[in-house]
């Protein structure tokens, strides 16, 4: 019985036998001659990212973090407080809209619009599911580890803009954060693009598929890659400025860092980015390590557990489970651990994790070269 | 060679090469920045105005600004009766209130001489210590957000709530107590209430250990503080430190040892001192293990009031509670251990005034702020928030 349920999703029409067919005839489409497909295709990401920021991001940060402290969390609007978020949008959309009088207008107003873009520009690579992904570049990896970069211009832009002494730290110290940290987090994934010998998103991930589930994924292929793993994961976390690494938003030294200056939706756009980027780089860590849309679970014998939770459906499933996932493990750490100063930042990127990462890189090298 | 610093042009350095040729370097032109922390800053503990001169990250100085949240609290003391002056200590150390009271109600009755009954004395000491207890959880916990760690600060308050509801049990108050007076108390503690604080004791106990290895066991937490803002002991005896500050120098100095008061030397209690194996003596760390060790001893202190108490039959807590206090003309200067360090009261009477001609506090966080500016010299800015948190100041007691 459940197995005809779960094999519903693998019915053939919506798998297809090529990859991207969904994207694909979503591009194809158009109406009275304008291409309103690709526009939807467009859409997809960004109204994902604006629901789960809603509910997972904002309301399920607050929850989690609430739970790990003893307390309740949010629990006046609506039952348990599920509407809290709605209320507080509401409230950011009435703000007024303020625009320091000593600020640089142009600036000020187009840092945040910048930053969202530079996380936003990176989902166009993201496979959601083996018959989804907006832009199937062959250099899809190389396109995200790139195009990331260009949030820092919208920080520097708010934080410059802003004509404030905090905002300027914070903007100055989240461009040397971002900048150095892009270099231990491009050479672990590195390791993941050498294992796959792609720099294609889809094509890495069905390198790691297979019937045996999470065996094929490859943080479990060869022992080597849990380095560059945990290296990735703790320079993305700097990346996005989440705790330990949040010195750009140090809030007890800094204010609030960057957008000290920012109120109503422009601080709400930042938070979108904020969020948006958190997605973005446990998705490439899901991709890059753990198989992305694969299926975890093996074919038992002859109960074909893996066959049945593979799909475009499934797909879209795991890797936003995984994704999740690993925003839960954000999370978690940033209301476990204390911060880092500046420096010791620069410490750990510089002396500890480039360092590693080019061990790992001549390892994965070595292994995938010489173990079959 | 001869170098020149003009301000705000950067350097410009002269270099004379054989006598006649001149060669001008001139810097690109680096000027140091004003950045007022403070008195709206989420780490300043309140109002306090920090102007610092900073060059990037690195402090060159740091020169506290006092006095937003003065309140004219010796001059209001010149103009009420002794007794009346007892909530107006509640609000110089807000955090502990009991312990304020306590100080004030000593130097009075040390100027009154007069003999207290033994059962308010130890009354005294068990809601001091358990303000004590209060207070330290306060510091920790908001130590732990300066530096990041947002959540010990929730399992501290969760703590400290049970403390403030047995004293409030106690006076009515939650923390503007007003309960013990120049004499006495203002009433005897509910009949229960030694009965829920010894269960508190045996609760908080192992909680106390925990919260204290929440922070001093992280590996982070232990890198932002250890070697940071180190305070030699012969230094922080001339700025007149005291309390947990300069036991946090190695110095072993409490009041409750070393100028007895109250039943305190009947007590069987420790002063802890950093060895130098958790940490670096006179760092930001020793004064925070030096209060998580600190709580520890007052729940033994609080423990053995509760055994030594003697019993409520026939106790009236405002026996001892002079009619009208009109002490002898004379001077007084009566001292005890805070959680802060040592608050001194100096009481000036003219001998025919109800009223104090002069009332003067010493307080120990405007004393243990003083060294802020040695403290803050060439540290980053993440160090100087870790160095106001471990002062741990209360600014209602800075300004008074």
């Amino acid at each position: 019985m459940i197995s005809t349920v779960l094999s519903q999703f693998s019915i053939p029409f919506l798998m297809g036998s090529s990859l991207n067919v969904w994207s694909e005839a979503l591009a194809g489409f158009s109406l009275f001659g304008l291409p309103l497909g690709l526009v939807i295709l467009a859409a997809i990401p960004l109204v994902f990212i604006a629901l789960y920021s809603l509910t997972y991001g904002v309301y399920g940060e607050r929850k989690i973090s609430a739970f790990m402290q003893d307390r309740l969390g949010p629990m006046e609007v609506g039952k348990w407080g599920i509407l809290q978020t709605i209320a507080d949008i509401l409230k950011l959309l009435q703000k007024e809209d303020v625009v320091p009088t000593s600020a640089d207008k142009f600036l000020f107003v187009i840092g945040p619009g910048v930053l969202f873009v530079g996380c936003f520009l990176a989902y166009a690579v993201l496979p959601f599911s083996p018959a989804f992904i907006g832009a199937s570049l062959n250099v899809g990896l190389f396109y995200a580890i790139g195009i990331v970069a260009l949030e820092v211009v919208g920080i520097l832009a708010a934080g410059w803009g802003s004509n404030n002494k905090w905002s300027l730290y914070g903007a100055i110290r989240s461009v040397a954060q971002i900048v150095s940290y892009e270099i231990p987090a491009a050479i672990a994934l590195l390791c993941g693009a050498m294992m796959a010998g792609t720099l294609d998103m889809q094509q890495i991930i069905i390198s790691q598929s297979g019937s045996l589930g999470f065996a094929h994924f490859f943080l479990f292929q060869n022992p080597i890659a849990w380095l560059p793993f945990l290296i990735y994961f703790i320079a993305s976390l700097a990346e996005v400025n989440r705790a330990p690494f949040d010195i750009p938003e140090a809030e007890s030294e800094l204010v609030a860092g960057y957008f000290t200056e920012y109120s109503g939706m422009k601080f709400a756009v930042i938070f979108l980015a904020e969020y948006g980027s958190m997605f973005m780089v446990s998705a490439i860590i899901s991709i890059v390590f753990l198989g992305g849309w694969n299926s975890p679970l093996p074919n038992i014998g002859t109960i074909a557990l893996n066959d049945l939770t593979n799909g475009p459906v499934w797909g879209a499933f795991w890797i936003i489970t995984k994704g999740f996932f690993f925003i839960f493990v954000q999370m978690w750490l940033r209301w476990t651990l204390p911060r880092l100063r500046v420096d010791q930042l620069m410490y750990l990127c510089w002396k500890v994790l480039t360092p590693f990462a080019f061990v790992s890189f001549v390892l994965t090298a070595i292994w995938e070269v010489y173990v079959p | 060679m001869q170098e020149l610093d003009t301000a705000g042009l950067g350097s410009i350095r002269v270099t004379r090469k054989n006598d006649h040729t001149v060669v001008i370097e001139k810097d690109l032109a680096t000027e140091q920045m004003v950045l007022a922390m403070g008195p709206q800053h989420p780490s300043t503990h309140g109002v306090l105005k920090l102007e610092c001169l900073t060059d990037g990250e690195v402090i060159t100085q740091a020169e506290p600004f006092l006095g937003y949240l003065h309140r004219c609290f010796e001059k209001c003391c010149e103009n009420v009766d002794y007794p009346a002056i007892v909530p107006y200590t509640d609000r110089l150390d807000y955090l502990a209130g009991m312990n304020s009271e306590f100080a004030y109600a000593l130097t009075v009755e040390k100027l009154l001489d007069i003999e207290i009954p033994r059962r308010v004395e130890f009354i005294r000491v068990i809601v001091a210590e358990l303000n004590r207890i209060a207070s330290h959880l306060v510091a920790i916990g908001t130590y732990g957000i300066d530096l990041g760690a947002f959540t010990p600060f929730l399992f501290c308050f969760r703590d400290r709530e049970i403390i403030l509801g047995l004293l409030e049990w106690a006076s009515g108050a939650r923390m503007l107590y007003n309960y013990i007076w120049v004499g006495g108390l203002a009433y005897d503690v509910p009949s229960d209430f030694l009965k829920r604080v010894g269960e508190f004791v045996t609760y908080f106990r192992p909680k106390a250990v925990e919260l204290c290895n929440l922070l001093t066991k992280n590996e982070i937490f232990v890198k932002r503080t250890m070697g940071i803002g180190i305070m030699p002991a012969e230094v922080a005896i001339n700025y007149g430190w005291s309390g947990p500050m300069l036991r946090g120098s190695g110095v072993k100095w409490d009041l409750r040892r070393n100028d007895p008061y109250s039943v305190y030397p009947e007590l069987d209690f420790n002063v802890p001192v950093p060895d130098g194996k958790l940490s670096v003596v006179g760092d930001c760390l020793s004064r925070h293990l030096v209060r998580a060790f600190e709580m520890e001893e007052s729940l033994k202190i609080i423990e053995q009031c509760i055994s030594k108490m003697p019993s409520a039959e026939g106790f009236n807590p405002r026996s001892a509670i002079p009619k009208r206090i009109r002490p002898k003309a004379g001077e007084v200067y009566g001292r005890a251990e805070n959680p802060r360090g040592e608050l001194g009261f100096y009481i000036l009477s003219d001998g025919k005034s109800t009223k104090p001609l002069r009332c003067k506090a010493r307080s120990s966080c405007f004393v243990n702020l003083s060294a802020m500016k040695d403290l803050s010299k060439g540290q980053l800015l993440p160090d100087l928030v870790a160095i106001i948190g471990s002062i741990d100041i209360v600014l209602g007691e800075v300004d008074r």
